[in-house]
């Protein structure tokens, strides 16, 4: 999944589309997947990446990241 | 090196709707522990859901409620409203705090003398009691409250060969200003309806008319009613003294005390707008004493508040059983307590908080319970920390009438535990079993083959 390249992120979290003149928020995650998405990492390497630095499993962890990936892909936010 | 703490990643439009003054929570309020004892502890040991109410709570409303109208009036009695929570252990609680018992059906009047109180300390409300019932009321020298014309010559029939009389009230409903007005339950005032019933009384033998009692409505979110319904019930006492020369020995303001749950469709928190009990014992002891009552006779006050005694005392603990996205993209959350366990959500916009520490991010959010159901829905739309499957939560304020109101649907209902002044936890009702449900059920010879 690809970003919208003309996307900004905040370092606090804060997103803004230039397209379409939303914002959104991220949580802490939220916000460090976007960043690893921008250095154009594939959701596996995200995924290990993950599990390695946070606490959480696997199975809940690709979970979560779908549904995140989703809710860009719902606002917008990603290349079709 | 320690992992990172984690928390579901999550992004949210902003919307730049109509400002208010009030602006939105930054925190999220957590509830981990009741009266000392940690709620994952209690959902470990007694399984999820799970059903807590605080003993020093209910103490605690019941003492604020006694003190509050005790202050301004020199004789009050409570009632523990036996149909708002009759599990035992709660009405042996108000008991044990003085309180009689107000019931509405044969089956409450059992439940109450099983609880060790006396016949004389019953009132016996509502429009259905059998001869059956009226009988040992009258035996038990119990407060009987007329409903309605029928009931009356019922029990004129019922005491013609006794030698015993019955002791009655009657309960009249009328316009306090507020809407809807509760119209059928009891005699009407403005219409004649109670004088009648009043008159017809006092020219029967065996019965004694004792009290007058109004119950206006429930909720009620104003005190100024209950001035104008116990004005009137007063007016009712002094006709009947000037006409019988009989003094009414006590006057029931029922209940209706609002608790602090948001109604749905509210604007502000029910913890900000309604009144306390100082409010309404306000309203109501100060229209009994500015009545013409005279001192000698003044009668003893009734009071029968369920909701807002015992509401705040219980607490339903569960767990998040699944996230999911909704056709429109949001967040909906199922959790394990359903309308079956939380009958009230079908009328109030309960409060639902995480049971642990999380991040103050939230999510427009729908709960769902956990029936096969599309009824089945906790709350609409509520801004919901980001749980994951497995994570706990907490109801507060869902102590009145969902442990009567529960339905035994689709699934069996958990056990209910009570925290005592000791911080020890009781069970007070088991969780039900297949087994018990089942022993209820006949099955037929002819289906029985195998």
């Amino acid at each position: 999944m690809k970003l919208k390249s003309n996307i900004a992120v905040s370092d606090s979290g804060f997103l803004f589309d230039p397209t379409t003149g939303d914002s959104y928020t991220l949580n802490e995650t939220g916000k460090v997947i976007l960043e690893m998405l921008k250095e154009g990492k594939s959701e596996k390497e995200i995924i290990s990446e993950f599990t390695e630095k946070y606490d959480v499993d696997e199975g809940t962890f690709e979970q979560n990241l779908y549904d995140f990936l989703r809710m860009l892909s719902h606002y917008n936010l990603t290349e079709i | 090196m320690e992992k990172l703490k984690y928390e579901r990643p999550v992004i949210n439009k902003i919307n730049a709707g109509t400002p208010d003054k009030f602006g939105m929570n930054t925190r999220v309020k957590v509830i981990d522990e009741i009266d000392g004892v940690k709620v994952s502890e209690l959902l470990k040991k007694y399984g999820s859901p799970l059903y807590v109410i605080s003993e020093k709570t209910v103490r605690d409303n019941y003492k604020d409620a006694y003190r509050a109208f005790s202050n301004r009036y020199p004789k009050v009695q409570f009632a523990w409203s036996y149909k708002t929570n009759y599990l035992d252990a709660v009405c042996r609680i108000f008991h044990d705090e003085g309180s009689w018992a107000e019931v509405v059906s044969g089956f409450e009047y059992d439940k109450a003398l099983s609880n060790g109180i006396p016949g004389g300390q019953i009132i016996f409300n509502g429009p259905d009691k059998s001869d059956e019932d009226l009988l040992k009321a009258i035996d038990n020298s119990s407060f009987i409250h007329i409903d309605h014309f029928d009931e009356l010559y019922s029990i004129i029939r019922l005491t013609k060969n006794t030698n015993k009389k019955a002791k009655v009230a009657i309960r009249v409903n009328m316009d306090t200003g507020i809407y809807p007005q509760w119209d059928r339950f009891g005699f009407n005032y403005e219409n004649g309806e109670a004088w009648n019933a009043i008159n017809r009384i006092m020219l029967a033998d065996n019965i004694d008319l004792v009290g007058l009692h109004t119950h206006i409505g429930t909720y009620i979110m104003t005190p100024q009613p209950y001035y104008v319904a116990a004005s009137k019930l007063s007016e009712l006492a002094v006709r009947t003294h000037k006409k019988y020369d009989h003094a009414i020995k006590y006057i029931d303001m029922g209940g209706g005390f609002a608790s602090k749950n948001t109604l749905k469709g509210a604007y502000l928190p029910g913890k900000d707008t309604c009144p306390s009990f100082d409010d309404y014992a306000d309203a109501i002891t100060n229209a009994i004493l500015n009545s013409e009552i005279k001192p000698d006779n003044l009668p003893v006050l009734f009071l029968e508040t369920g909701r807002a005694l015992i509401d705040d005392a219980g607490y339903l603990l569960g767990t998040v059983l699944a996230n999911k996205r909704l056709a429109n993209a949001r967040r909906a959350t199922i959790i394990d307590i359903g309308v079956n366990l939380l009958f009230t959500s079908f009328w109030y916009q309960h409060e639902i908080y995480p049971a642990k520490e999380c991040s103050n991010v939230t999510e427009d959010t729908t709960i769902y319970g956990p029936l096969c159901m599309n009824i089945d829905i906790i709350r609409d739309a509520v801004q919901f920390p980001v749980l994951q499957k497995g994570d706990h939560v907490v109801i507060p304020r869902i102590g009145a009438y969902n442990m009567t109101q529960w339905l035994q649907f689709i699934t069996l209902r958990p056990n209910v535990v009570l925290i005592d002044n000791d911080k020890n936890v009781n069970i007070i009702r088991e969780k039900e079993t297949l087994e018990a449900f089942k022993n209820l059920e006949k099955i037929p010879g002819h289906l029985n083959g195998k």
